[in-house]
Protein backbone atom coordinates (compact mmCIF):
# COMPACT_ATOMS: atom_id res chain seq x y z
CA UNK A 1 0.00 0.00 0.00
CA UNK A 2 1.24 3.50 -0.82
CA UNK A 3 1.62 5.93 2.05
CA UNK A 4 -1.00 8.58 2.70
CA UNK A 5 -1.92 11.29 5.17
CA UNK A 6 -4.72 10.32 7.53
CA UNK A 7 -6.95 12.88 9.25
CA UNK A 8 -10.31 12.94 11.02
CA UNK A 9 -12.12 16.16 10.13
CA UNK A 10 -13.80 17.78 13.14
CA UNK A 11 -16.90 18.80 11.23
CA UNK A 12 -18.64 18.59 7.89
CA UNK A 13 -17.33 21.91 6.62
CA UNK A 14 -13.71 21.00 7.21
CA UNK A 15 -14.23 17.59 5.58
CA UNK A 16 -15.71 19.22 2.49
CA UNK A 17 -13.05 21.93 2.34
CA UNK A 18 -10.29 19.35 2.57
CA UNK A 19 -11.83 17.09 -0.07
CA UNK A 20 -12.49 20.02 -2.39
CA UNK A 21 -8.73 20.18 -3.01
CA UNK A 22 -8.93 16.87 -4.89
CA UNK A 23 -8.39 16.77 -8.62
CA UNK A 24 -11.31 14.37 -9.05
CA UNK A 25 -13.86 12.52 -6.93
CA UNK A 26 -13.84 9.62 -9.40
CA UNK A 27 -11.35 6.80 -10.14
CA UNK A 28 -7.85 7.87 -9.17
CA UNK A 29 -9.01 10.46 -6.63
CA UNK A 30 -6.07 11.83 -4.66
CA UNK A 31 -8.30 12.53 -1.64
CA UNK A 32 -10.86 10.02 -0.38
CA UNK A 33 -13.39 9.93 2.40
CA UNK A 34 -13.29 6.67 4.37
CA UNK A 35 -15.96 5.31 6.72
CA UNK A 36 -16.25 1.49 6.70
CA UNK A 37 -13.22 0.92 4.50
CA UNK A 38 -14.47 -2.38 3.10
CA UNK A 39 -14.11 -1.28 -0.51
CA UNK A 40 -11.46 1.40 -0.26
CA UNK A 41 -8.87 -0.36 1.93
CA UNK A 42 -9.23 -3.46 -0.24
CA UNK A 43 -8.55 -1.43 -3.41
CA UNK A 44 -5.68 0.45 -1.75
CA UNK A 45 -4.00 -2.88 -0.96
CA UNK A 46 -4.38 -3.79 -4.63
CA UNK A 47 -3.06 -0.33 -5.59
CA UNK A 48 -6.16 0.22 -7.70
CA UNK A 49 -6.77 3.24 -5.47
CA UNK A 50 -3.76 5.33 -4.43
CA UNK A 51 -5.09 8.32 -2.48
CA UNK A 52 -2.56 10.72 -0.97
CA UNK A 53 -5.02 11.73 1.74
CA UNK A 54 -7.72 9.88 3.63
CA UNK A 55 -10.42 11.76 5.50
CA UNK A 56 -12.07 9.58 8.15
CA UNK A 57 -15.68 10.79 8.39
CA UNK A 58 -16.79 8.44 11.15
CA UNK A 59 -17.02 11.19 13.74
CA UNK A 60 -19.33 13.34 11.58
CA UNK A 61 -23.00 13.31 12.65
CA UNK A 62 -24.37 11.06 9.92
CA UNK A 63 -24.87 7.83 11.84
CA UNK A 64 -28.62 8.02 12.52
CA UNK A 65 -31.83 6.70 11.02
CA UNK A 66 -34.64 9.20 11.56
CA UNK A 67 -38.34 9.39 10.72
CA UNK A 68 -39.24 12.36 8.52
CA UNK A 69 -42.34 14.55 8.90
CA UNK A 70 -43.69 13.34 5.53
CA UNK A 71 -43.63 9.75 6.71
CA UNK A 72 -40.39 8.92 4.91
CA UNK A 73 -37.08 7.82 6.38
CA UNK A 74 -33.75 9.61 6.58
CA UNK A 75 -30.70 7.32 6.57
CA UNK A 76 -27.35 8.80 7.54
CA UNK A 77 -24.31 8.27 5.33
CA UNK A 78 -22.36 6.37 7.98
CA UNK A 79 -25.19 4.14 9.20
CA UNK A 80 -23.80 0.62 9.07
CA UNK A 81 -25.50 -1.77 6.66
CA UNK A 82 -26.37 -4.16 9.51
CA UNK A 83 -28.07 -1.40 11.51
CA UNK A 84 -30.03 -0.32 8.45
CA UNK A 85 -31.14 -3.85 7.54
CA UNK A 86 -32.23 -4.64 11.10
CA UNK A 87 -33.95 -1.31 11.82
CA UNK A 88 -37.61 -1.88 12.76
CA UNK A 89 -38.90 0.82 10.39
CA UNK A 90 -36.89 -0.60 7.49
CA UNK A 91 -38.05 -4.12 8.21
CA UNK A 92 -41.68 -3.00 8.44
CA UNK A 93 -41.97 -0.38 5.67
CA UNK A 94 -39.03 -0.96 3.33
CA UNK A 95 -38.45 -4.68 3.63
CA UNK A 96 -36.99 -4.92 0.12
CA UNK A 97 -34.08 -2.82 1.41
CA UNK A 98 -33.59 -5.03 4.45
CA UNK A 99 -33.74 -8.17 2.30
CA UNK A 100 -31.26 -6.76 -0.22
CA UNK A 101 -28.69 -5.71 2.38
CA UNK A 102 -28.92 -9.02 4.22
CA UNK A 103 -28.39 -10.83 0.90
CA UNK A 104 -25.05 -9.06 0.44
CA UNK A 105 -21.58 -9.64 1.87
CA UNK A 106 -21.15 -11.20 5.33
CA UNK A 107 -22.26 -10.25 8.83
CA UNK A 108 -18.80 -8.81 9.53
CA UNK A 109 -18.75 -6.68 6.39
CA UNK A 110 -22.31 -5.45 7.00
CA UNK A 111 -21.18 -4.29 10.46
CA UNK A 112 -18.52 -2.13 8.75
CA UNK A 113 -19.97 -1.03 5.40
CA UNK A 114 -21.99 2.18 5.37
CA UNK A 115 -24.89 3.64 3.42
CA UNK A 116 -22.76 6.07 1.43
CA UNK A 117 -19.96 3.59 1.00
CA UNK A 118 -22.37 1.07 -0.47
CA UNK A 119 -23.63 3.74 -2.91
CA UNK A 120 -20.01 4.04 -4.06
CA UNK A 121 -19.17 0.33 -4.03
CA UNK A 122 -16.80 -0.53 -6.87
CA UNK A 123 -17.08 -3.27 -9.45
CA UNK A 124 -15.66 -6.75 -8.87
CA UNK A 125 -14.49 -6.99 -12.50
CA UNK A 126 -11.20 -8.90 -12.21
CA UNK A 127 -9.51 -6.73 -14.82
CA UNK A 128 -10.34 -3.59 -12.85
CA UNK A 129 -8.88 -5.16 -9.70
CA UNK A 130 -5.65 -6.37 -11.36
CA UNK A 131 -3.19 -3.56 -12.08
CA UNK A 132 -1.22 -5.85 -14.42
CA UNK A 133 -4.15 -5.73 -16.85
CA UNK A 134 -5.44 -2.92 -19.03
CA UNK A 135 -8.74 -1.39 -17.88
CA UNK A 136 -10.54 1.68 -19.18
CA UNK A 137 -12.16 2.25 -15.81
CA UNK A 138 -8.88 2.18 -13.89
CA UNK A 139 -6.65 3.69 -16.59
CA UNK A 140 -8.71 5.42 -19.29
CA UNK A 141 -7.66 4.58 -22.83
CA UNK A 142 -5.89 1.29 -22.05
CA UNK A 143 -8.71 -0.91 -23.35
CA UNK A 144 -11.19 -3.44 -21.97
CA UNK A 145 -9.81 -6.99 -21.97
CA UNK A 146 -13.06 -8.24 -20.38
CA UNK A 147 -14.96 -7.85 -23.65
CA UNK A 148 -12.86 -10.55 -25.28
CA UNK A 149 -11.82 -12.22 -22.04
CA UNK A 150 -13.34 -13.59 -18.86
CA UNK A 151 -16.77 -11.97 -18.66
CA UNK A 152 -19.10 -14.58 -17.19
CA UNK A 153 -20.13 -12.38 -14.26
CA UNK A 154 -20.06 -9.07 -16.10
CA UNK A 155 -22.86 -6.80 -17.27
CA UNK A 156 -25.40 -7.29 -20.04
CA UNK A 157 -27.26 -4.00 -19.52
CA UNK A 158 -25.85 -0.49 -19.95
CA UNK A 159 -22.54 -1.69 -21.37
CA UNK A 160 -20.38 0.17 -23.86
CA UNK A 161 -17.49 -0.80 -26.10
CA UNK A 162 -15.24 0.66 -23.39
CA UNK A 163 -16.55 -1.10 -20.27
CA UNK A 164 -18.83 -3.97 -19.24
CA UNK A 165 -18.14 -3.88 -15.48
CA UNK A 166 -21.08 -4.87 -13.27
CA UNK A 167 -22.24 -2.69 -10.41
CA UNK A 168 -22.08 -5.19 -7.51
CA UNK A 169 -24.37 -3.53 -4.94
CA UNK A 170 -27.51 -5.15 -3.57
CA UNK A 171 -28.51 -2.17 -1.43
CA UNK A 172 -28.56 0.12 -4.46
CA UNK A 173 -30.98 -2.16 -6.33
CA UNK A 174 -33.51 -1.88 -3.53
CA UNK A 175 -32.98 1.87 -3.23
CA UNK A 176 -33.57 2.25 -6.97
CA UNK A 177 -36.90 0.42 -6.66
CA UNK A 178 -37.81 2.51 -3.59
CA UNK A 179 -37.01 5.73 -5.50
CA UNK A 180 -34.59 6.96 -2.88
CA UNK A 181 -33.05 10.44 -2.96
CA UNK A 182 -29.36 11.06 -2.31
CA UNK A 183 -28.40 14.16 -0.34
CA UNK A 184 -25.01 15.73 -0.95
CA UNK A 185 -23.16 18.64 0.61
CA UNK A 186 -20.36 20.17 -1.42
CA UNK A 187 -18.31 23.33 -1.83
CA UNK A 188 -21.31 25.00 -3.49
CA UNK A 189 -23.82 23.96 -0.86
CA UNK A 190 -26.41 21.22 -0.53
CA UNK A 191 -28.22 19.41 -3.31
CA UNK A 192 -30.39 16.37 -3.83
CA UNK A 193 -29.96 13.74 -6.53
CA UNK A 194 -32.66 11.32 -7.64
CA UNK A 195 -31.37 7.78 -7.23
CA UNK A 196 -31.47 7.05 -10.94
CA UNK A 197 -29.37 10.13 -11.71
CA UNK A 198 -26.57 9.34 -9.24
CA UNK A 199 -24.72 6.56 -11.08
CA UNK A 200 -23.47 7.10 -14.62
CA UNK A 201 -23.38 4.70 -17.54
CA UNK A 202 -19.81 3.92 -18.59
CA UNK A 203 -20.09 5.25 -22.15
CA UNK A 204 -16.65 6.44 -23.20
CA UNK A 205 -15.70 7.51 -19.64
CA UNK A 206 -16.05 4.42 -17.42
CA UNK A 207 -13.70 6.02 -14.89
CA UNK A 208 -16.59 8.35 -14.04
CA UNK A 209 -19.11 6.32 -12.04
CA UNK A 210 -21.20 8.97 -10.29
CA UNK A 211 -22.09 12.66 -10.59
CA UNK A 212 -19.97 13.49 -7.51
CA UNK A 213 -17.42 16.30 -7.81
CA UNK A 214 -14.41 17.06 -5.56
CA UNK A 215 -15.59 18.00 -2.08
CA UNK A 216 -19.02 16.42 -2.50
CA UNK A 217 -19.95 14.51 0.64
CA UNK A 218 -22.98 12.23 0.66
CA UNK A 219 -24.64 13.10 3.98
CA UNK A 220 -27.76 10.94 3.87
CA UNK A 221 -30.31 9.10 1.76
CA UNK A 222 -34.04 9.62 2.09
CA UNK A 223 -36.81 7.17 1.28
CA UNK A 224 -40.30 8.43 0.38
CA UNK A 225 -43.21 7.60 2.68
CA UNK A 226 -44.08 3.92 2.28
CA UNK A 227 -47.11 2.98 0.19
CA UNK A 228 -49.54 1.11 2.37
CA UNK A 229 -50.10 -2.48 1.38
CA UNK A 230 -47.03 -2.64 -0.82
CA UNK A 231 -45.52 -6.07 -1.39
CA UNK A 232 -41.75 -6.07 -1.47
CA UNK A 233 -39.36 -8.77 -2.63
CA UNK A 234 -35.62 -8.97 -3.25
CA UNK A 235 -34.51 -12.13 -5.01
CA UNK A 236 -30.81 -12.77 -5.56
CA UNK A 237 -29.35 -15.60 -7.66
CA UNK A 238 -25.66 -16.45 -7.36
CA UNK A 239 -23.06 -19.17 -7.65
CA UNK A 240 -23.27 -20.13 -3.98
CA UNK A 241 -26.06 -19.72 -1.46
CA UNK A 242 -24.46 -16.97 0.62
CA UNK A 243 -21.59 -14.48 0.68
CA UNK A 244 -21.44 -14.05 -3.10
CA UNK A 245 -22.21 -11.33 -5.59
CA UNK A 246 -25.35 -11.59 -7.72
CA UNK A 247 -25.41 -13.14 -11.16
CA UNK A 248 -28.91 -11.71 -11.34
CA UNK A 249 -31.14 -10.09 -8.75
CA UNK A 250 -34.49 -8.33 -8.74
CA UNK A 251 -36.11 -5.83 -6.39
CA UNK A 252 -39.88 -5.52 -6.66
CA UNK A 253 -42.23 -3.08 -4.92
CA UNK A 254 -45.83 -3.82 -5.93
CA UNK A 255 -49.36 -2.77 -5.01
CA UNK A 256 -52.39 -4.77 -6.09
CA UNK A 257 -55.97 -3.58 -6.41
CA UNK A 258 -58.01 -6.71 -6.71
CA UNK A 259 -55.98 -8.83 -9.08
CA UNK A 260 -54.64 -5.80 -10.95
CA UNK A 261 -51.21 -4.23 -10.53
CA UNK A 262 -51.89 -0.64 -9.51
CA UNK A 263 -48.27 0.28 -8.79
CA UNK A 264 -44.98 -1.42 -9.42
CA UNK A 265 -41.31 -0.47 -9.23
CA UNK A 266 -38.66 -2.84 -10.54
CA UNK A 267 -34.87 -2.79 -10.39
CA UNK A 268 -32.29 -5.40 -11.33
CA UNK A 269 -28.86 -6.17 -9.87
CA UNK A 270 -25.80 -8.08 -11.05
CA UNK A 271 -26.76 -7.32 -14.63
CA UNK A 272 -26.13 -3.65 -15.26
CA UNK A 273 -23.21 -1.29 -15.27
CA UNK A 274 -25.27 0.68 -12.75
CA UNK A 275 -28.15 -0.29 -10.43
CA UNK A 276 -30.74 -1.04 -13.10
CA UNK A 277 -34.23 0.42 -12.75
CA UNK A 278 -36.52 -0.97 -15.46
CA UNK A 279 -39.25 1.48 -16.53
CA UNK A 280 -39.95 -0.89 -19.44
CA UNK A 281 -40.95 -3.71 -17.10
CA UNK A 282 -42.94 -1.32 -14.91
CA UNK A 283 -44.87 0.02 -17.93
CA UNK A 284 -45.55 -3.52 -19.11
CA UNK A 285 -47.25 -4.35 -15.79
CA UNK A 286 -49.00 -1.24 -14.56
CA UNK A 287 -52.75 -1.66 -14.88
CA UNK A 288 -52.41 -5.30 -15.93
CA UNK A 289 -53.61 -8.45 -14.18
CA UNK A 290 -51.02 -10.01 -11.89
CA UNK A 291 -50.37 -13.30 -13.63
CA UNK A 292 -47.35 -15.27 -14.76
CA UNK A 293 -47.81 -14.50 -18.45
CA UNK A 294 -47.68 -10.77 -17.73
CA UNK A 295 -44.72 -11.19 -15.38
CA UNK A 296 -42.81 -13.03 -18.09
CA UNK A 297 -43.71 -10.34 -20.61
CA UNK A 298 -42.38 -7.68 -18.24
CA UNK A 299 -39.15 -9.65 -17.83
CA UNK A 300 -38.80 -9.85 -21.61
CA UNK A 301 -39.22 -6.07 -21.75
CA UNK A 302 -36.62 -5.53 -19.03
CA UNK A 303 -33.99 -7.54 -20.90
CA UNK A 304 -34.92 -6.51 -24.46
CA UNK A 305 -31.84 -4.33 -24.87
CA UNK A 306 -29.45 -6.73 -23.17
CA UNK A 307 -26.10 -7.11 -24.87
CA UNK A 308 -24.35 -10.36 -23.90
CA UNK A 309 -20.66 -11.17 -24.19
CA UNK A 310 -18.95 -14.49 -24.95
CA UNK A 311 -19.51 -16.05 -21.50
CA UNK A 312 -22.54 -14.33 -19.99
CA UNK A 313 -25.42 -14.92 -22.37
CA UNK A 314 -26.93 -17.23 -19.74
CA UNK A 315 -27.52 -14.22 -17.51
CA UNK A 316 -30.27 -12.94 -19.78
CA UNK A 317 -32.53 -15.95 -19.31
CA UNK A 318 -31.47 -16.17 -15.66
CA UNK A 319 -32.50 -12.54 -15.18
CA UNK A 320 -35.87 -13.08 -16.82
CA UNK A 321 -36.62 -16.05 -14.61
CA UNK A 322 -35.33 -14.16 -11.57
CA UNK A 323 -37.65 -11.21 -12.22
CA UNK A 324 -40.62 -13.42 -13.11
CA UNK A 325 -40.18 -15.37 -9.88
CA UNK A 326 -39.76 -12.21 -7.81
CA UNK A 327 -42.93 -10.71 -9.30
CA UNK A 328 -44.87 -13.91 -8.65
CA UNK A 329 -43.59 -14.05 -5.08
CA UNK A 330 -44.62 -10.42 -4.52
CA UNK A 331 -48.07 -11.00 -5.98
CA UNK A 332 -48.64 -14.11 -3.90
CA UNK A 333 -47.11 -12.65 -0.73
CA UNK B 1 24.33 -21.40 7.77
CA UNK B 2 25.57 -19.06 10.42
CA UNK B 3 24.12 -16.02 8.72
CA UNK B 4 20.61 -17.27 9.52
CA UNK B 5 21.31 -18.07 13.16
CA UNK B 6 20.47 -16.03 16.19
CA UNK B 7 22.85 -16.01 19.17
CA UNK B 8 20.60 -18.25 21.21
CA UNK B 9 18.29 -20.27 18.99
CA UNK B 10 17.69 -23.04 21.50
CA UNK B 11 13.94 -23.15 21.17
CA UNK B 12 12.74 -20.60 18.66
CA UNK B 13 9.06 -20.04 18.19
CA UNK B 14 7.66 -20.23 14.69
CA UNK B 15 7.40 -16.44 14.62
CA UNK B 16 11.00 -15.97 15.74
CA UNK B 17 12.18 -18.51 13.22
CA UNK B 18 10.30 -16.91 10.35
CA UNK B 19 11.34 -13.44 11.34
CA UNK B 20 15.02 -14.48 11.59
CA UNK B 21 15.15 -16.21 8.24
CA UNK B 22 13.00 -13.51 6.74
CA UNK B 23 15.37 -10.71 7.64
CA UNK B 24 18.22 -12.31 5.75
CA UNK B 25 16.75 -14.43 3.02
CA UNK B 26 13.71 -12.55 1.91
CA UNK B 27 13.51 -9.30 3.79
CA UNK B 28 12.33 -7.29 0.85
CA UNK B 29 9.71 -9.82 -0.16
CA UNK B 30 8.26 -10.17 3.31
CA UNK B 31 8.32 -6.46 3.99
CA UNK B 32 6.12 -5.98 0.97
CA UNK B 33 3.37 -8.01 2.56
CA UNK B 34 3.83 -7.95 6.32
CA UNK B 35 4.67 -4.78 8.20
CA UNK B 36 7.56 -5.85 10.38
CA UNK B 37 7.69 -4.77 13.99
CA UNK B 38 9.91 -1.87 12.91
CA UNK B 39 6.95 -0.39 11.08
CA UNK B 40 4.86 -0.22 14.18
CA UNK B 41 6.51 -0.41 17.53
CA UNK B 42 5.03 -0.14 20.95
CA UNK B 43 5.68 2.93 23.06
CA UNK B 44 7.02 1.78 26.35
CA UNK B 45 7.11 5.24 27.85
CA UNK B 46 9.86 4.11 30.18
CA UNK B 47 13.05 3.84 28.18
CA UNK B 48 14.31 5.38 24.99
CA UNK B 49 16.30 2.37 23.98
CA UNK B 50 15.99 0.73 20.60
CA UNK B 51 12.94 2.73 19.59
CA UNK B 52 13.05 2.61 15.82
CA UNK B 53 12.27 5.90 14.14
CA UNK B 54 9.25 5.50 11.92
CA UNK B 55 8.66 8.10 9.25
CA UNK B 56 5.16 9.49 9.52
CA UNK B 57 4.17 7.35 12.49
CA UNK B 58 1.21 8.59 14.45
CA UNK B 59 0.09 7.88 18.00
CA UNK B 60 -2.92 5.69 18.70
CA UNK B 61 -4.57 4.19 21.75
CA UNK B 62 -6.43 0.93 21.44
CA UNK B 63 -8.18 -0.80 24.30
CA UNK B 64 -7.40 -4.41 23.52
CA UNK B 65 -8.96 -7.11 25.68
CA UNK B 66 -9.56 -4.59 28.44
CA UNK B 67 -6.06 -3.12 28.46
CA UNK B 68 -5.09 0.24 26.97
CA UNK B 69 -2.22 0.03 24.50
CA UNK B 70 -0.49 3.17 23.34
CA UNK B 71 1.36 2.79 20.08
CA UNK B 72 2.95 4.73 17.28
CA UNK B 73 2.04 3.22 13.94
CA UNK B 74 2.41 3.80 10.25
CA UNK B 75 -1.00 5.06 9.03
CA UNK B 76 -1.13 2.16 6.58
CA UNK B 77 -1.23 -0.41 9.37
CA UNK B 78 -4.45 -2.38 9.29
CA UNK B 79 -6.16 -3.29 12.53
CA UNK B 80 -5.14 -6.89 11.80
CA UNK B 81 -1.45 -6.09 11.37
CA UNK B 82 -1.54 -3.85 14.42
CA UNK B 83 -2.96 -6.67 16.55
CA UNK B 84 -0.58 -9.31 15.23
CA UNK B 85 2.64 -7.40 14.60
CA UNK B 86 2.55 -4.44 16.99
CA UNK B 87 0.73 -5.85 19.97
CA UNK B 88 1.86 -9.41 19.14
CA UNK B 89 -1.44 -11.10 19.82
CA UNK B 90 -1.18 -13.76 17.16
CA UNK B 91 -4.40 -15.66 17.81
CA UNK B 92 -6.08 -13.49 15.17
CA UNK B 93 -5.13 -14.95 11.79
CA UNK B 94 -4.39 -13.41 8.41
CA UNK B 95 -6.03 -15.46 5.69
CA UNK B 96 -6.88 -13.66 2.47
CA UNK B 97 -6.19 -10.11 3.75
CA UNK B 98 -9.05 -8.89 1.50
CA UNK B 99 -12.18 -9.44 3.57
CA UNK B 100 -13.12 -12.67 1.88
CA UNK B 101 -12.33 -15.38 4.45
CA UNK B 102 -13.15 -14.13 7.96
CA UNK B 103 -10.01 -15.55 9.63
CA UNK B 104 -9.17 -12.10 11.00
CA UNK B 105 -12.55 -11.53 12.67
CA UNK B 106 -12.37 -9.54 15.93
CA UNK B 107 -14.89 -7.51 17.89
CA UNK B 108 -14.77 -3.71 17.80
CA UNK B 109 -17.00 -2.13 20.43
CA UNK B 110 -18.68 -5.52 20.78
CA UNK B 111 -19.44 -6.08 17.08
CA UNK B 112 -17.66 -8.48 14.76
CA UNK B 113 -15.61 -7.02 11.91
CA UNK B 114 -12.88 -8.25 9.60
CA UNK B 115 -9.77 -6.56 10.93
CA UNK B 116 -7.93 -6.75 7.58
CA UNK B 117 -10.16 -4.15 5.87
CA UNK B 118 -9.88 -1.52 8.55
CA UNK B 119 -7.03 0.79 9.38
CA UNK B 120 -5.96 0.69 13.00
CA UNK B 121 -6.15 4.50 13.06
CA UNK B 122 -9.88 4.30 12.36
CA UNK B 123 -10.27 2.64 15.76
CA UNK B 124 -8.34 5.07 17.94
CA UNK B 125 -9.89 4.95 21.40
CA UNK B 126 -12.13 2.00 20.59
CA UNK B 127 -12.47 -1.30 22.36
CA UNK B 128 -11.13 -4.35 20.55
CA UNK B 129 -11.61 -7.94 21.65
CA UNK B 130 -9.53 -10.74 20.16
CA UNK B 131 -9.63 -14.48 20.76
CA UNK B 132 -7.12 -13.96 23.58
CA UNK B 133 -9.70 -11.81 25.37
CA UNK B 134 -12.50 -14.38 25.30
CA UNK B 135 -11.23 -17.01 27.68
CA UNK B 136 -8.09 -18.64 29.02
CA UNK B 137 -6.86 -22.23 28.70
CA UNK B 138 -7.99 -22.73 32.29
CA UNK B 139 -11.31 -21.01 31.85
CA UNK B 140 -12.61 -21.30 28.31
CA UNK B 141 -15.42 -19.19 26.92
CA UNK B 142 -18.46 -21.48 26.45
CA UNK B 143 -18.06 -21.14 22.68
CA UNK B 144 -14.42 -22.24 22.85
CA UNK B 145 -15.45 -25.21 24.98
CA UNK B 146 -18.22 -26.10 22.52
CA UNK B 147 -15.83 -26.00 19.55
CA UNK B 148 -13.58 -28.42 21.46
CA UNK B 149 -16.45 -30.67 22.42
CA UNK B 150 -18.01 -30.72 18.94
CA UNK B 151 -14.70 -30.94 17.08
CA UNK B 152 -15.44 -27.70 15.24
CA UNK B 153 -12.11 -27.55 13.41
CA UNK B 154 -9.35 -29.55 11.81
CA UNK B 155 -6.25 -27.48 11.03
CA UNK B 156 -7.39 -24.66 13.31
CA UNK B 157 -6.33 -21.74 11.15
CA UNK B 158 -9.84 -20.33 10.71
CA UNK B 159 -10.91 -21.27 14.24
CA UNK B 160 -10.27 -18.05 16.11
CA UNK B 161 -12.21 -16.14 13.45
CA UNK B 162 -15.00 -18.71 13.55
CA UNK B 163 -15.24 -18.45 17.33
CA UNK B 164 -15.18 -14.64 17.32
CA UNK B 165 -17.96 -14.66 14.73
CA UNK B 166 -19.94 -17.26 16.65
CA UNK B 167 -19.72 -15.32 19.91
CA UNK B 168 -20.93 -12.14 18.17
CA UNK B 169 -23.75 -14.07 16.51
CA UNK B 170 -25.20 -14.86 19.95
CA UNK B 171 -26.18 -11.19 20.29
CA UNK B 172 -27.44 -10.72 16.71
CA UNK B 173 -30.90 -11.32 15.24
CA UNK B 174 -30.70 -14.97 14.14
CA UNK B 175 -33.41 -17.56 13.58
CA UNK B 176 -33.35 -20.72 15.69
CA UNK B 177 -32.61 -23.14 12.84
CA UNK B 178 -29.30 -24.38 11.46
CA UNK B 179 -29.91 -22.58 8.16
CA UNK B 180 -30.02 -19.22 9.93
CA UNK B 181 -26.73 -19.99 11.68
CA UNK B 182 -25.12 -21.05 8.42
CA UNK B 183 -26.25 -17.85 6.71
CA UNK B 184 -24.83 -15.65 9.49
CA UNK B 185 -21.58 -17.66 9.57
CA UNK B 186 -21.07 -17.52 5.79
CA UNK B 187 -18.35 -14.88 6.14
CA UNK B 188 -16.03 -17.41 7.79
CA UNK B 189 -14.52 -19.88 5.36
CA UNK B 190 -13.18 -23.25 6.60
CA UNK B 191 -11.11 -25.03 3.99
CA UNK B 192 -11.06 -28.21 6.06
CA UNK B 193 -14.84 -28.23 5.84
CA UNK B 194 -15.67 -28.45 9.53
CA UNK B 195 -18.90 -26.56 8.94
CA UNK B 196 -21.30 -29.19 10.28
CA UNK B 197 -19.46 -29.37 13.60
CA UNK B 198 -19.14 -25.59 13.80
CA UNK B 199 -22.91 -25.23 13.43
CA UNK B 200 -23.38 -27.94 16.07
CA UNK B 201 -21.07 -26.08 18.49
CA UNK B 202 -22.92 -22.81 18.00
CA UNK B 203 -26.33 -24.42 18.40
CA UNK B 204 -25.14 -26.15 21.56
CA UNK B 205 -24.15 -22.83 23.12
CA UNK B 206 -27.40 -21.17 21.99
CA UNK B 207 -29.51 -23.95 23.50
CA UNK B 208 -27.66 -23.81 26.80
CA UNK B 209 -27.91 -20.02 27.04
Amino acid sequence: MHSFEFTKPENTASAINAAAQAKTAQQGADIRFVAGGTTLIDLMKLEVEIPARLLDINRLPFDKIEAMPDGGLKIGATVRNSDLANHPRVQRDYSVLSQAILAGASAQLRNMATTAGNLLQRTRCMYFRDTAMPCNKREPGTGCPAITGSNRTLAVLGTSEHCIATNPSDMCVAMAALEATIHVQGPKGERTIAFGDFHLLPGSTPDRETVLEPGDLVTHVTLPAPRSGSRQVYLKLRDRASYEFALASAAVVMNLAGGTISYVRIALGGLGTKPWRSPEAEAALTGKPANTANFRQAAEAALRNANPQSENKFKIELAKRCLTHALRTAANG
Amino acid sequence: MSDTQQPNPQNPTRREFLSTTGTTAAATLIAAYVPLPANASEETGTTGTSQPVIDGAVPITLRINGKDRQLRIDPRTTLLDCIRESIVLTGTKKGCDHGQCGACTVHVNGRRVVSCLSLALMHDGEEVTTIEGLGTPESLHPMQAAFLECDGYQCGYCTSGQIMSAVALLKEPCGPDDASVKELMSGNICRCGAYANIVEAIQQVRKRA
